[in-house]
């Protein structure tokens, strides 16, 4: 439980404030038990700042990504034009997402159905506060600890963001192990285009594990990602080689929530 | 008798360019098979991504040593293109070196270093023969490369081998005239071999080099457009009419977007006439076969030279599936090809019972894609075969309801509670208190 309260957007405009910023948390960061943690220190790092900010709750739905990817432009579009009515109706205009899949999405998706917001994925939102000094990080318990960083394909490939997550992780004072493939030549984690939601096709091995194996030939202690979907992923191919006792699969935000002990 | 020469050079010129021509205004015909895309915004920087791109060869450099021979070949084959401008020149008029006068002494040097592009053409080229025949680099060896687009990708180094061949032997032949004015560079090496041969029989043999040497040329451009050595020409309308948007963008269906908007309009009327222009047949969501998709997707098509960054990027493919982002290529070229041809034979086309998604691409491959944009990144020329599978998956699940069954499962959940997982939406805020 949050030792915080986590306003919703509907409170907050029932008390006539606006946030600065909406915190879209998507599906994963609402449902999925190991992607809630995500969302939870994304939540108190954005307390710690004390910058004002919302969550939609209740009032949240798909972006509509995954049936997008699976073929269903219908469904998406549904999805699409039921979130723009929502976050237009409170005259929403920045968001930011832990999710870069949801960060695609709205960005770059919505706003020829009518949705126009500053879309930030949290590595670069992060980034800009560190910049503006409305968040300091300390190098604290992560000083010297070798990670790698894998590279979300829609936050990287798909948005040609490399260096937002990379310069957060250099302010933790970590050392920073990159892959063979990284940036432009990441490996995907295999859960992309809706690939999360089904078995993979018959093959000689599961992406995952490829994925997880090549993090861990870097030698890292912790495989740092920046998407709910991509830390599943990875959590699951480094228990395929039961390697979960060394190495960790930790977010950025996570990695900075714990750096400064919040 | 004197002109003969000339004359039948003229009329060899001319076929060669006419049957190019053609080929050519077929195969433009066949990419205007597509369906209309937009693609005529920012020129300036189309032109820009165009010069980086194709001329300037820049994502060809993100494998140095394919990269480094390739602009060997790409540089050499440019500027000896000045050298077959010579020899077009002297064919028609009938001159002998028409450009050494106006060069006057800078002739011999520039030629020389024609002949220095053509030795490090013919050690790139060997290389790349060796990678594809000897070492057997893995990309150049999967299924989809058996047949003929083994045999074409060799075929283009043979004839390379022959210009090359060709052209420093006729400077060689030269160096040994009688009256010789030229020596140069490279062929003064090779010159000796012939230094035994009469003076009639040096003229006779290096008239013959003279004429490989251009028919091989008239050869080689009308091989290209059965080639996927096509490339050199596409490679530029290519990376002008490529995608510029972000890669995470998929396009919205425009014709869903006004389905989606009369369904959420509270006053549409649901038993209203439809509306008088509404004669017209639906249009297919998605695409089923290759004239579905856009022009675009088929100049891409048109433009792959197969060789397999892009698969070999694939992780679908690095994990052993059958989805290859160049047999996608491949595929629809080969499909748009036989519609062109079909339309050709029989004034309009008239249905073989075969489409692009099942007869050329297996639900199997459609599937295992990840969406992850490596091909796209991967492609030295700008081609997208995610926007092609996303059409044809729009077309599986929309038109077919063909999608695996966990994504059918997962498409329900979204549909009735908001969320790819059977949670409740109302428990969506649930983690702020857990």
């Amino acid at each position: 439980m949050t030792t915080f309260q986590v306003p919703t957007l509907a409170q907050m405009t029932a008390e006539g404030k606006t946030p600065e910023v909406l915190f879209w948390v998507g599906c994963a960061g609402s449902f999925d038990d190991r992607a809630k943690k995500i969302t939870k220190a994304m939540a108190k790092i954005l307390h710690h700042t004390g910058i004002s900010y919302a969550v939609l709750g209740t009032e949240e739905g798909c972006t509509g990504d995954p049936a997008k990817r699976a073929g269903n432009e219908f469904l998406f579009q549904m999805q699409a034009m039921m979130n723009i009515q929502v976050l237009n109706g409170y005259e929403v205009k920045h968001i930011v997402t832990t999710c870069p899949h949801c960060f695609n999405t709205l960005k770059n998706e919505y706003p020829e159905l009518g949705g126009n917001y500053h879309v930030e994925h949290h590595s670069q939102f992060l980034n800009r506060l560190l910049k503006e000094g409305r968040l300091k990080i300390e190098g604290g318990s992560f000083k010297g600890k070798k990670i790698t960083f894998h590279d979300p394909c829609y936050l990287g490939r798909a948005n040609d963001e490399y260096e937002a997550p990379r310069a957060l992780l250099e302010k933790l004072d970590v050392s920073l192990k990159e892959m063979r493939r990284c940036k432009q030549n990441g490996l995907c984690c295999g859960a992309g285009g809706a690939q999360m939601f089904k078995e993979a096709e018959k093959g000689t091995a599961e992406i995952n594990h490829v994925r997880a194996d090549e993090a861990m030939e870097t030698g890292a202690e912790i495989v740092v990602a920046g998407c709910p979907f991509c830390n599943t992923m990875l959590t699951d191919g480094v228990k395929n080689r039961e390697k979960e006792d060394q190495v960790q699969v930790l977010d950025l935000a996570e990695m900075i929530a714990l750096a400064e002990d919040l | 008798m004197t002109y003969l020469p000339n004359i039948l050079f003229i009329a060899t010129l001319a076929t060669a360019v006419a049957v190019f021509a053609k080929k050519v205004g077929r195969i433009r015909e066949n990419i205007g098979l597509g369906k209309d895309t937009d693609r005529s915004d920012r020129s300036s920087d189309r032109l820009q991504n165009m010069l980086r791109v194709a001329f300037g060869q820049s994502k060809m450099q993100a494998r140095p040593v394919a990269g480094a021979l390739h602009f060997i070949v790409y540089v050499s084959f440019l500027i000896i293109n000045i050298e077959v401008l010579e020899i077009i020149v002297d064919g028609i008029f009938g001159t002998h070196r028409a450009f050494a006068p106006f060069l006057g002494k800078a002739y011999g040097p520039i030629i020389s270093a024609f002949e220095v592009l053509a030795v490090l053409t013919v050690i790139a080229v060997l290389i790349f023969w060796w990678r594809r025949n000897v070492s057997k680099l893995d990309r150049f060896h999967k299924p989809e490369m058996k047949g003929w687009a083994f045999t074409d990708a060799n075929n283009i180094l043979y004839i390379e081998l022959v210009l090359m061949f060709a052209f420093l032997n006729m400077n060689a032949l030269e160096a040994n005239f009688a009256d010789a004015h030229h020596s140069f560079l490279i062929s003064q090496y090779i010159a000796p071999l012939w230094s035994g041969a009469s003076e009639w029989g040096l003229h006779f043999v290096e008239r013959l080099f003279w004429w490989l040497h251009i028919l091989g040329i008239f050869a080689f451009l009308n091989y290209l457009p059965y080639s996927k050595h096509f490339h050199i020409i596409l490679a530029f309308p290519n990376t002008y009419y490529a995608n510029l948007e972000a890669k995470g963008r998929f396009e919205n269906n425009a014709a869903v977007t006004k389905e989606v908007a009369l369904m959420m309009d509270p006053t549409a009327d649901p038993f209203a006439a439809p509306a008088p222009d509404a004669g017209a047949p639906v249009e297919r969501f998605g695409a089923k076969d290759a004239n579905d998709l856009s022009w675009a997707n088929l100049l891409n098509a048109y433009t792959c030279t197969e060789c397999g960054r892009c698969t070999s990027e694939c992780p679908a493919n690095l994990t052993g599936k059958k989805l290859s982002p160049r047999k996608i290529m491949m595929d629809t070229r080969d499909r748009i090809e036989e519609i062109g041809t079909n339309i050709a034979a029989n004034g309009s086309f008239v249905d073989d019972g075969k489409s692009l998604l099942g007869d050329y691409i297996t639900n199997e491959e459609l599937w295992a894609c990840t969406s992850c944009n490596a091909c796209v990144q991967a492609c030295p020329v700008d081609i997208d075969p995610l926007n092609i599978i996303m059409k044809l998956r729009n077309f599986a699940t929309m038109e077919e309801s063909s999608a695996p069954g966990a994504l059918n499962a997962m498409m329900t959940n979204v549909e009735n509670n908001g969320a790819p997982w059977p949670f409740n939406q109302m428990d969506r805020g649930n983690w702020i208190n857990e």
